[in-house]
């Protein structure tokens, strides 16, 4: 009887920002909808009625079916046979479910079955889900592939292939090979034309999540004889027509519940979606950042799971005849990882709001020319979604592992034994800071924020607004970190040193990140009292990492790199 | 084949999750402390009827339940997981009723519905624990009755074969429609809210919930014809006075007590039947039971 929405009111206070108003009227097109569709919004109220009473759904199947089923699903996992993936059975039950509650097509436009959600709620169900089922948050999320197909393929490709991700059908994005990973420019998988203008592709993928899917995107090589990322087509490839098949799914440390697979194709056929050439360079760029999101929102979800079971058991201990909560050793770290938990939410749900804006002024520059304030805007939001989703993921991905590590440290000897959700949790956690970019790439795609000032012209936004005088205290010192940070940009880009600025690169881009999440908190608090606790000892935390990392770099002289090398 | 499915269901406290403050001094229940949910059982006899739509399209599932008018509420939640209708009734005249004037007065709601091919009800409510009115509406109807069943194997050719769950295992009994099904805890739980559903519906109320609505929420009630529920008054089901509410109730509630279990330990008896005796002697004599 457990919910995962309701007992959790933080998810309500960032569902209701105050920007929320602006990207549902946008995304309703001014409740237009509803002449057309019966279970369309009839205004904003209504809509976040719509949206909490569905998300309700979403916690009570996480509470009530998809958490009780993790730790069965952990041990038995799918495997293969004739090709084929089989779910682990509770697995199929939590599909299941999602289904049956139709909760599988929850941002696609509502002409093909879905729910028309904005991003926000959209992600914040991904937020929930990962609590309860971090693996199958991926056989969940990985509907959020239908948007690259929503947004690049043609009509009769949406028609055919949306309309089935909303009854429930699976997707799959098949990029790595083995000599692909981070580097996508190296794919071979071969894709040859047919005369009727399908494509046949030949070869074999790996690490694929959820490899046996029923709608699968395909990055493929349709250029022969190119060797880079211009040579590379998208594809879209129906389970019902053959070809594709399962070789092996890999034995994973955690997320065992998510097929990871390796994929044979033999003549397999296909559709090309969207334009020739364009595969790489402009729809995995879109997929990804679909997909970052994603994963800071399943981090999110394993760092309040993390947050929640430590909480638990610090109470109910007792050591030295009391409970372990009251020492300070433990409480600080319960409280430092509710901070962490908070901050990375908060940004987590800014970057899900700015990708609703430019996603939704996209969308309507197709049926209208936008004004140029529209355009201006959607730039302006374009801009701060592309530097916000790497910081979510990277620092959202590594807080959780922290949480997670933290965890088991609360729990002592017990957290190390299997009998504990905190064993699961760490193994659970892991991959979030490698896959869909690993922390490191995520960072070289925020550099270039710090670098042009993205972040610094944010945070000097956010000290725009107003707050409550009882607040006034911590701004001032959040202003102190933003002159420190912005010293330190200046400092390593007077070098002219390309190895130096790499190497100086994560450093800057967290620094930017710990006082975005600050700032956040502060608004938050502003807004909510409740936040005022960890907006307070998250900026503790953001301000000793700003000194630590100022320090290092005022210290540094750029030609000690070398000595880091390793041969 | 579509067929005309009834549930049957009830609008009851949640005595599973039982605070501190669930009784009051005088050993009556604390409904203001306990929320009112849709009883259990009647969940998973849902679920039934459910899979029986799944399998025959064009099926309709109505939801028919006895009670205050709030019990309104759990026809939406049906309707969010699949029910096409409902119809709540309720009268004044209806309450203090027992399981036998309950059962009368539903069968005459049965008898005003008409054609029908099934009717599917929970195994019992958690808040009488009696599983009686199931079983009285059949025979007041004069149809069959399945009772603590578990799945319905199979519906076709006027029939349907029901899995019931036994004290020592399961029975598979056939039965001629129309018929009364009850449900048991242990068949699937109902499928969850559907999300699409819940938008459509949730501004559907009953007639006594439309007159506190503003006027813009009533023209959307005409706009919209299918979010008008319904409610059926005892006159409109025929009732007989006599047979409803409290002077067709011929149970009385003598009084209520707060038991206390004592015993902390177990005896085991063999099946030897001089044992058994003795048992039910020693329990007589210590007025445990008769």
């Amino acid at each position: 009887m457990a919910n995962f929405y309701t007992d959790n009111p933080d998810l309500r206070h960032h569902l209701t920002h105050p920007l929320m108003e602006k990207i549902v009227a946008l995304k309703e097109r001014n409740y237009t909808d509803a002449e057309k569709f019966d279970y369309a919004p009839l205004d904003y109220a209504d809509a976040q009625d719509s949206y909490d009473k569905v998300l309700e759904i979403v916690g009570e199947i996480c509470g009530d079916i998809i958490a009780p089923n993790a730790e069965d699903v952990d041990h038995q996992g799918p495997r293969v046979e004739n090709g084929r993936v089989i779910y682990a059975d509770k697995t199929q039950e939590n599909l299941e479910a999602c289904r049956k509650a139709g909760l599988m097509g929850m941002a696609m436009p509502r002409r093909y079955g879905g729910l028309n959600f904005p991003i926000t709620p959209y992600i914040m169900a991904a937020d929930i889900v990962s609590r309860a089922d971090t693996g199958f948050e991926n056989l969940w999320g990985l509907q959020d592939c239908a948007e690259t197909i929503y947004e690049f393929a043609d009509e009769a490709q949406k028609e055919k292939f949306i309309t089935r991700v909303c009854q429930g059908e699976t997707m799959s994005m098949d990029l790595t090979e083995p000599d692909a990973g981070s580097d996508l420019q190296s794919v071979m998988l071969k894709a040859t034309e047919q005369p009727d203008g399908t494509w046949l592709l030949n070869g074999v993928k790996r690490f694929i999540t959820n490899g046996d899917s029923d709608i699968h995107l395909v990055l493929a090589r349709s250029e022969a004889g190119t060797k880079d990322g211009r040579g590379l087509s998208m594809f879209i490839y129906d389970k019902r027509d053959g070809g594709v098949n399962v070789r092996r799914i890999e034995n994973k440390m955690g997320i065992k519940g998510s097929p990871t697979c390796e994929l044979t194709y033999k003549n397999a056929k296909a559709v090309l979606c969207g334009s020739r050439r364009l595969g790489l360079i402009k729809y995995v760029m879109a997929l990804m950042n679909g997909a970052r999101l994603g994963i800071a929102a399943q981090s999110v979800g394993v760092s309040e799971l993390a947050y929640r079971e430590a909480l638990a058991y610090a109470r109910d201990r007792k050591q030295f005849g009391k409970a372990i909560i009251e020492f300070p050793a433990v409480y600080e770290m319960l409280s430092v990882m509710k901070a962490k938990l908070d901050a990375s939410r908060s940004l987590l749900y800014a970057c899900a709001r700015y990708v609703d804006i430019y996603k939704i002024y996209d969308d309507l520059a197709k049926e209208r020319s936008l004004t140029p304030e529209e355009r201006k805007e959607s730039k302006y939001y374009s801009r701060l979604a592309d530097a916000l989703t790497p910081l979510a993921k990277g620092m959202g991905s590594e807080y959780c592992n922290q949480n997670a590590y933290d965890c088991i440290q609360i729990h002592g000897g017990s957290g190390f034994m299997k009998d504990y959700a905190c064993e699961r949790l760490y193994r659970d956690a892991r991959i979030t800071s490698i896959y869909e970019g690993t922390t490191q790439l995520q960072v070289v795609a925020a550099i270039r924020h710090v670098t042009t000032g993205t972040y610094l012209n944010l945070i000097n936004e956010y000290n725009s607004e107003e707050i409550k005088p009882e607040l006034q205290s911590l701004k001032d010192r959040l202003v102190a970190m933003t002159e420190r940070y912005a010293k330190a940009v200046e400092a390593v880009t007077a070098v002219e040193d390309s190895a130096y600025g790499d190497f100086m690169a994560r450093r800057l881009v967290e620094m930017a990140g710990v006082i975005v999440m600050s700032y956040l908190l502060l608004l938050d608090a502003n807004r909510n009292e409740s936040f005022k606790r960890s907006a307070e000892i998250y900026t503790n935390l953001a301000e000793a990492e700003v000194c630590k990392h100022a320090d290092f770099i005022a210290n540094f002289k750029p030609a000690e790199v070398e000595i880091y090398k390793v041969d | 084949m579509s067929l005309n499915i009834i549930v049957l269901a009830k609008q009851v406290p949640d005595t599973r999750n039982v605070g501190k403050d669930a009784m009051k001094e005088d050993g009556t229940i604390n409904r203001a402390a306990l929320p009112a949910i849709f009883n259990p059982e009647d969940l998973n006899a849902l679920e039934q009827a459910l899979r029986l739509k799944d399998a025959n399209p064009g099926s309709t599932i109505t939801l028919l339940t006895m009670g205050l008018p709030r019990a309104s509420e759990i026809i939406r939640e049906a309707i969010y997981r699949g029910a096409d209708s409902g119809i709540v009734l309720t009268d004044r005249v209806l309450g203090g009723a027992d399981t036998l004037a309950t059962s009368y007065s539903l069968a005459q709601a049965v008898r005003k519905f008409g054609k029908y091919d099934i009717i599917l009800g929970g195994r019992q409510a958690i808040d009488g624990d009696t599983a009686q009115v199931g079983p009285q509406i059949a025979e007041k109807l004069r149809i069959p009755q399945v009772t603590y069943a578990e799945e319905i194997i199979e519906l076709k050719d006027g029939y349907v074969t029901v899995k019931r769950r036994l004290e020592n295992g399961v029975e598979t009994v056939k039965a001629p429609l129309p018929c009364v099904v009850t449900v048991n805890g242990s068949a699937p739980a109902c499928r969850p809210r559907n999300a699409m559903r819940v938008q459509k519906y949730k501004y559907a109320v009953s007639p006594s919930e439309a007159a506190k609505l503003s006027d813009s929420q009533k023209a959307l009630l005409e706009k919209r014809p299918y979010l008008n529920l319904k409610e059926w008054s005892a006159a409109y089901v025929d009732a007989d006075p006599a047979q409803i509410g409290l002077p067709g109730s011929p149970t009385k509630v003598k009084a209520i007590e707060n038991v206390v279990f004592t015993a902390k330990d177990c005896r085991v008896l063999s099946d030897n039947d001089a044992e058994i005796e003795d048992l039910i002697k020693e329990l007589i004599t210590n007025h445990t039971i008769g």
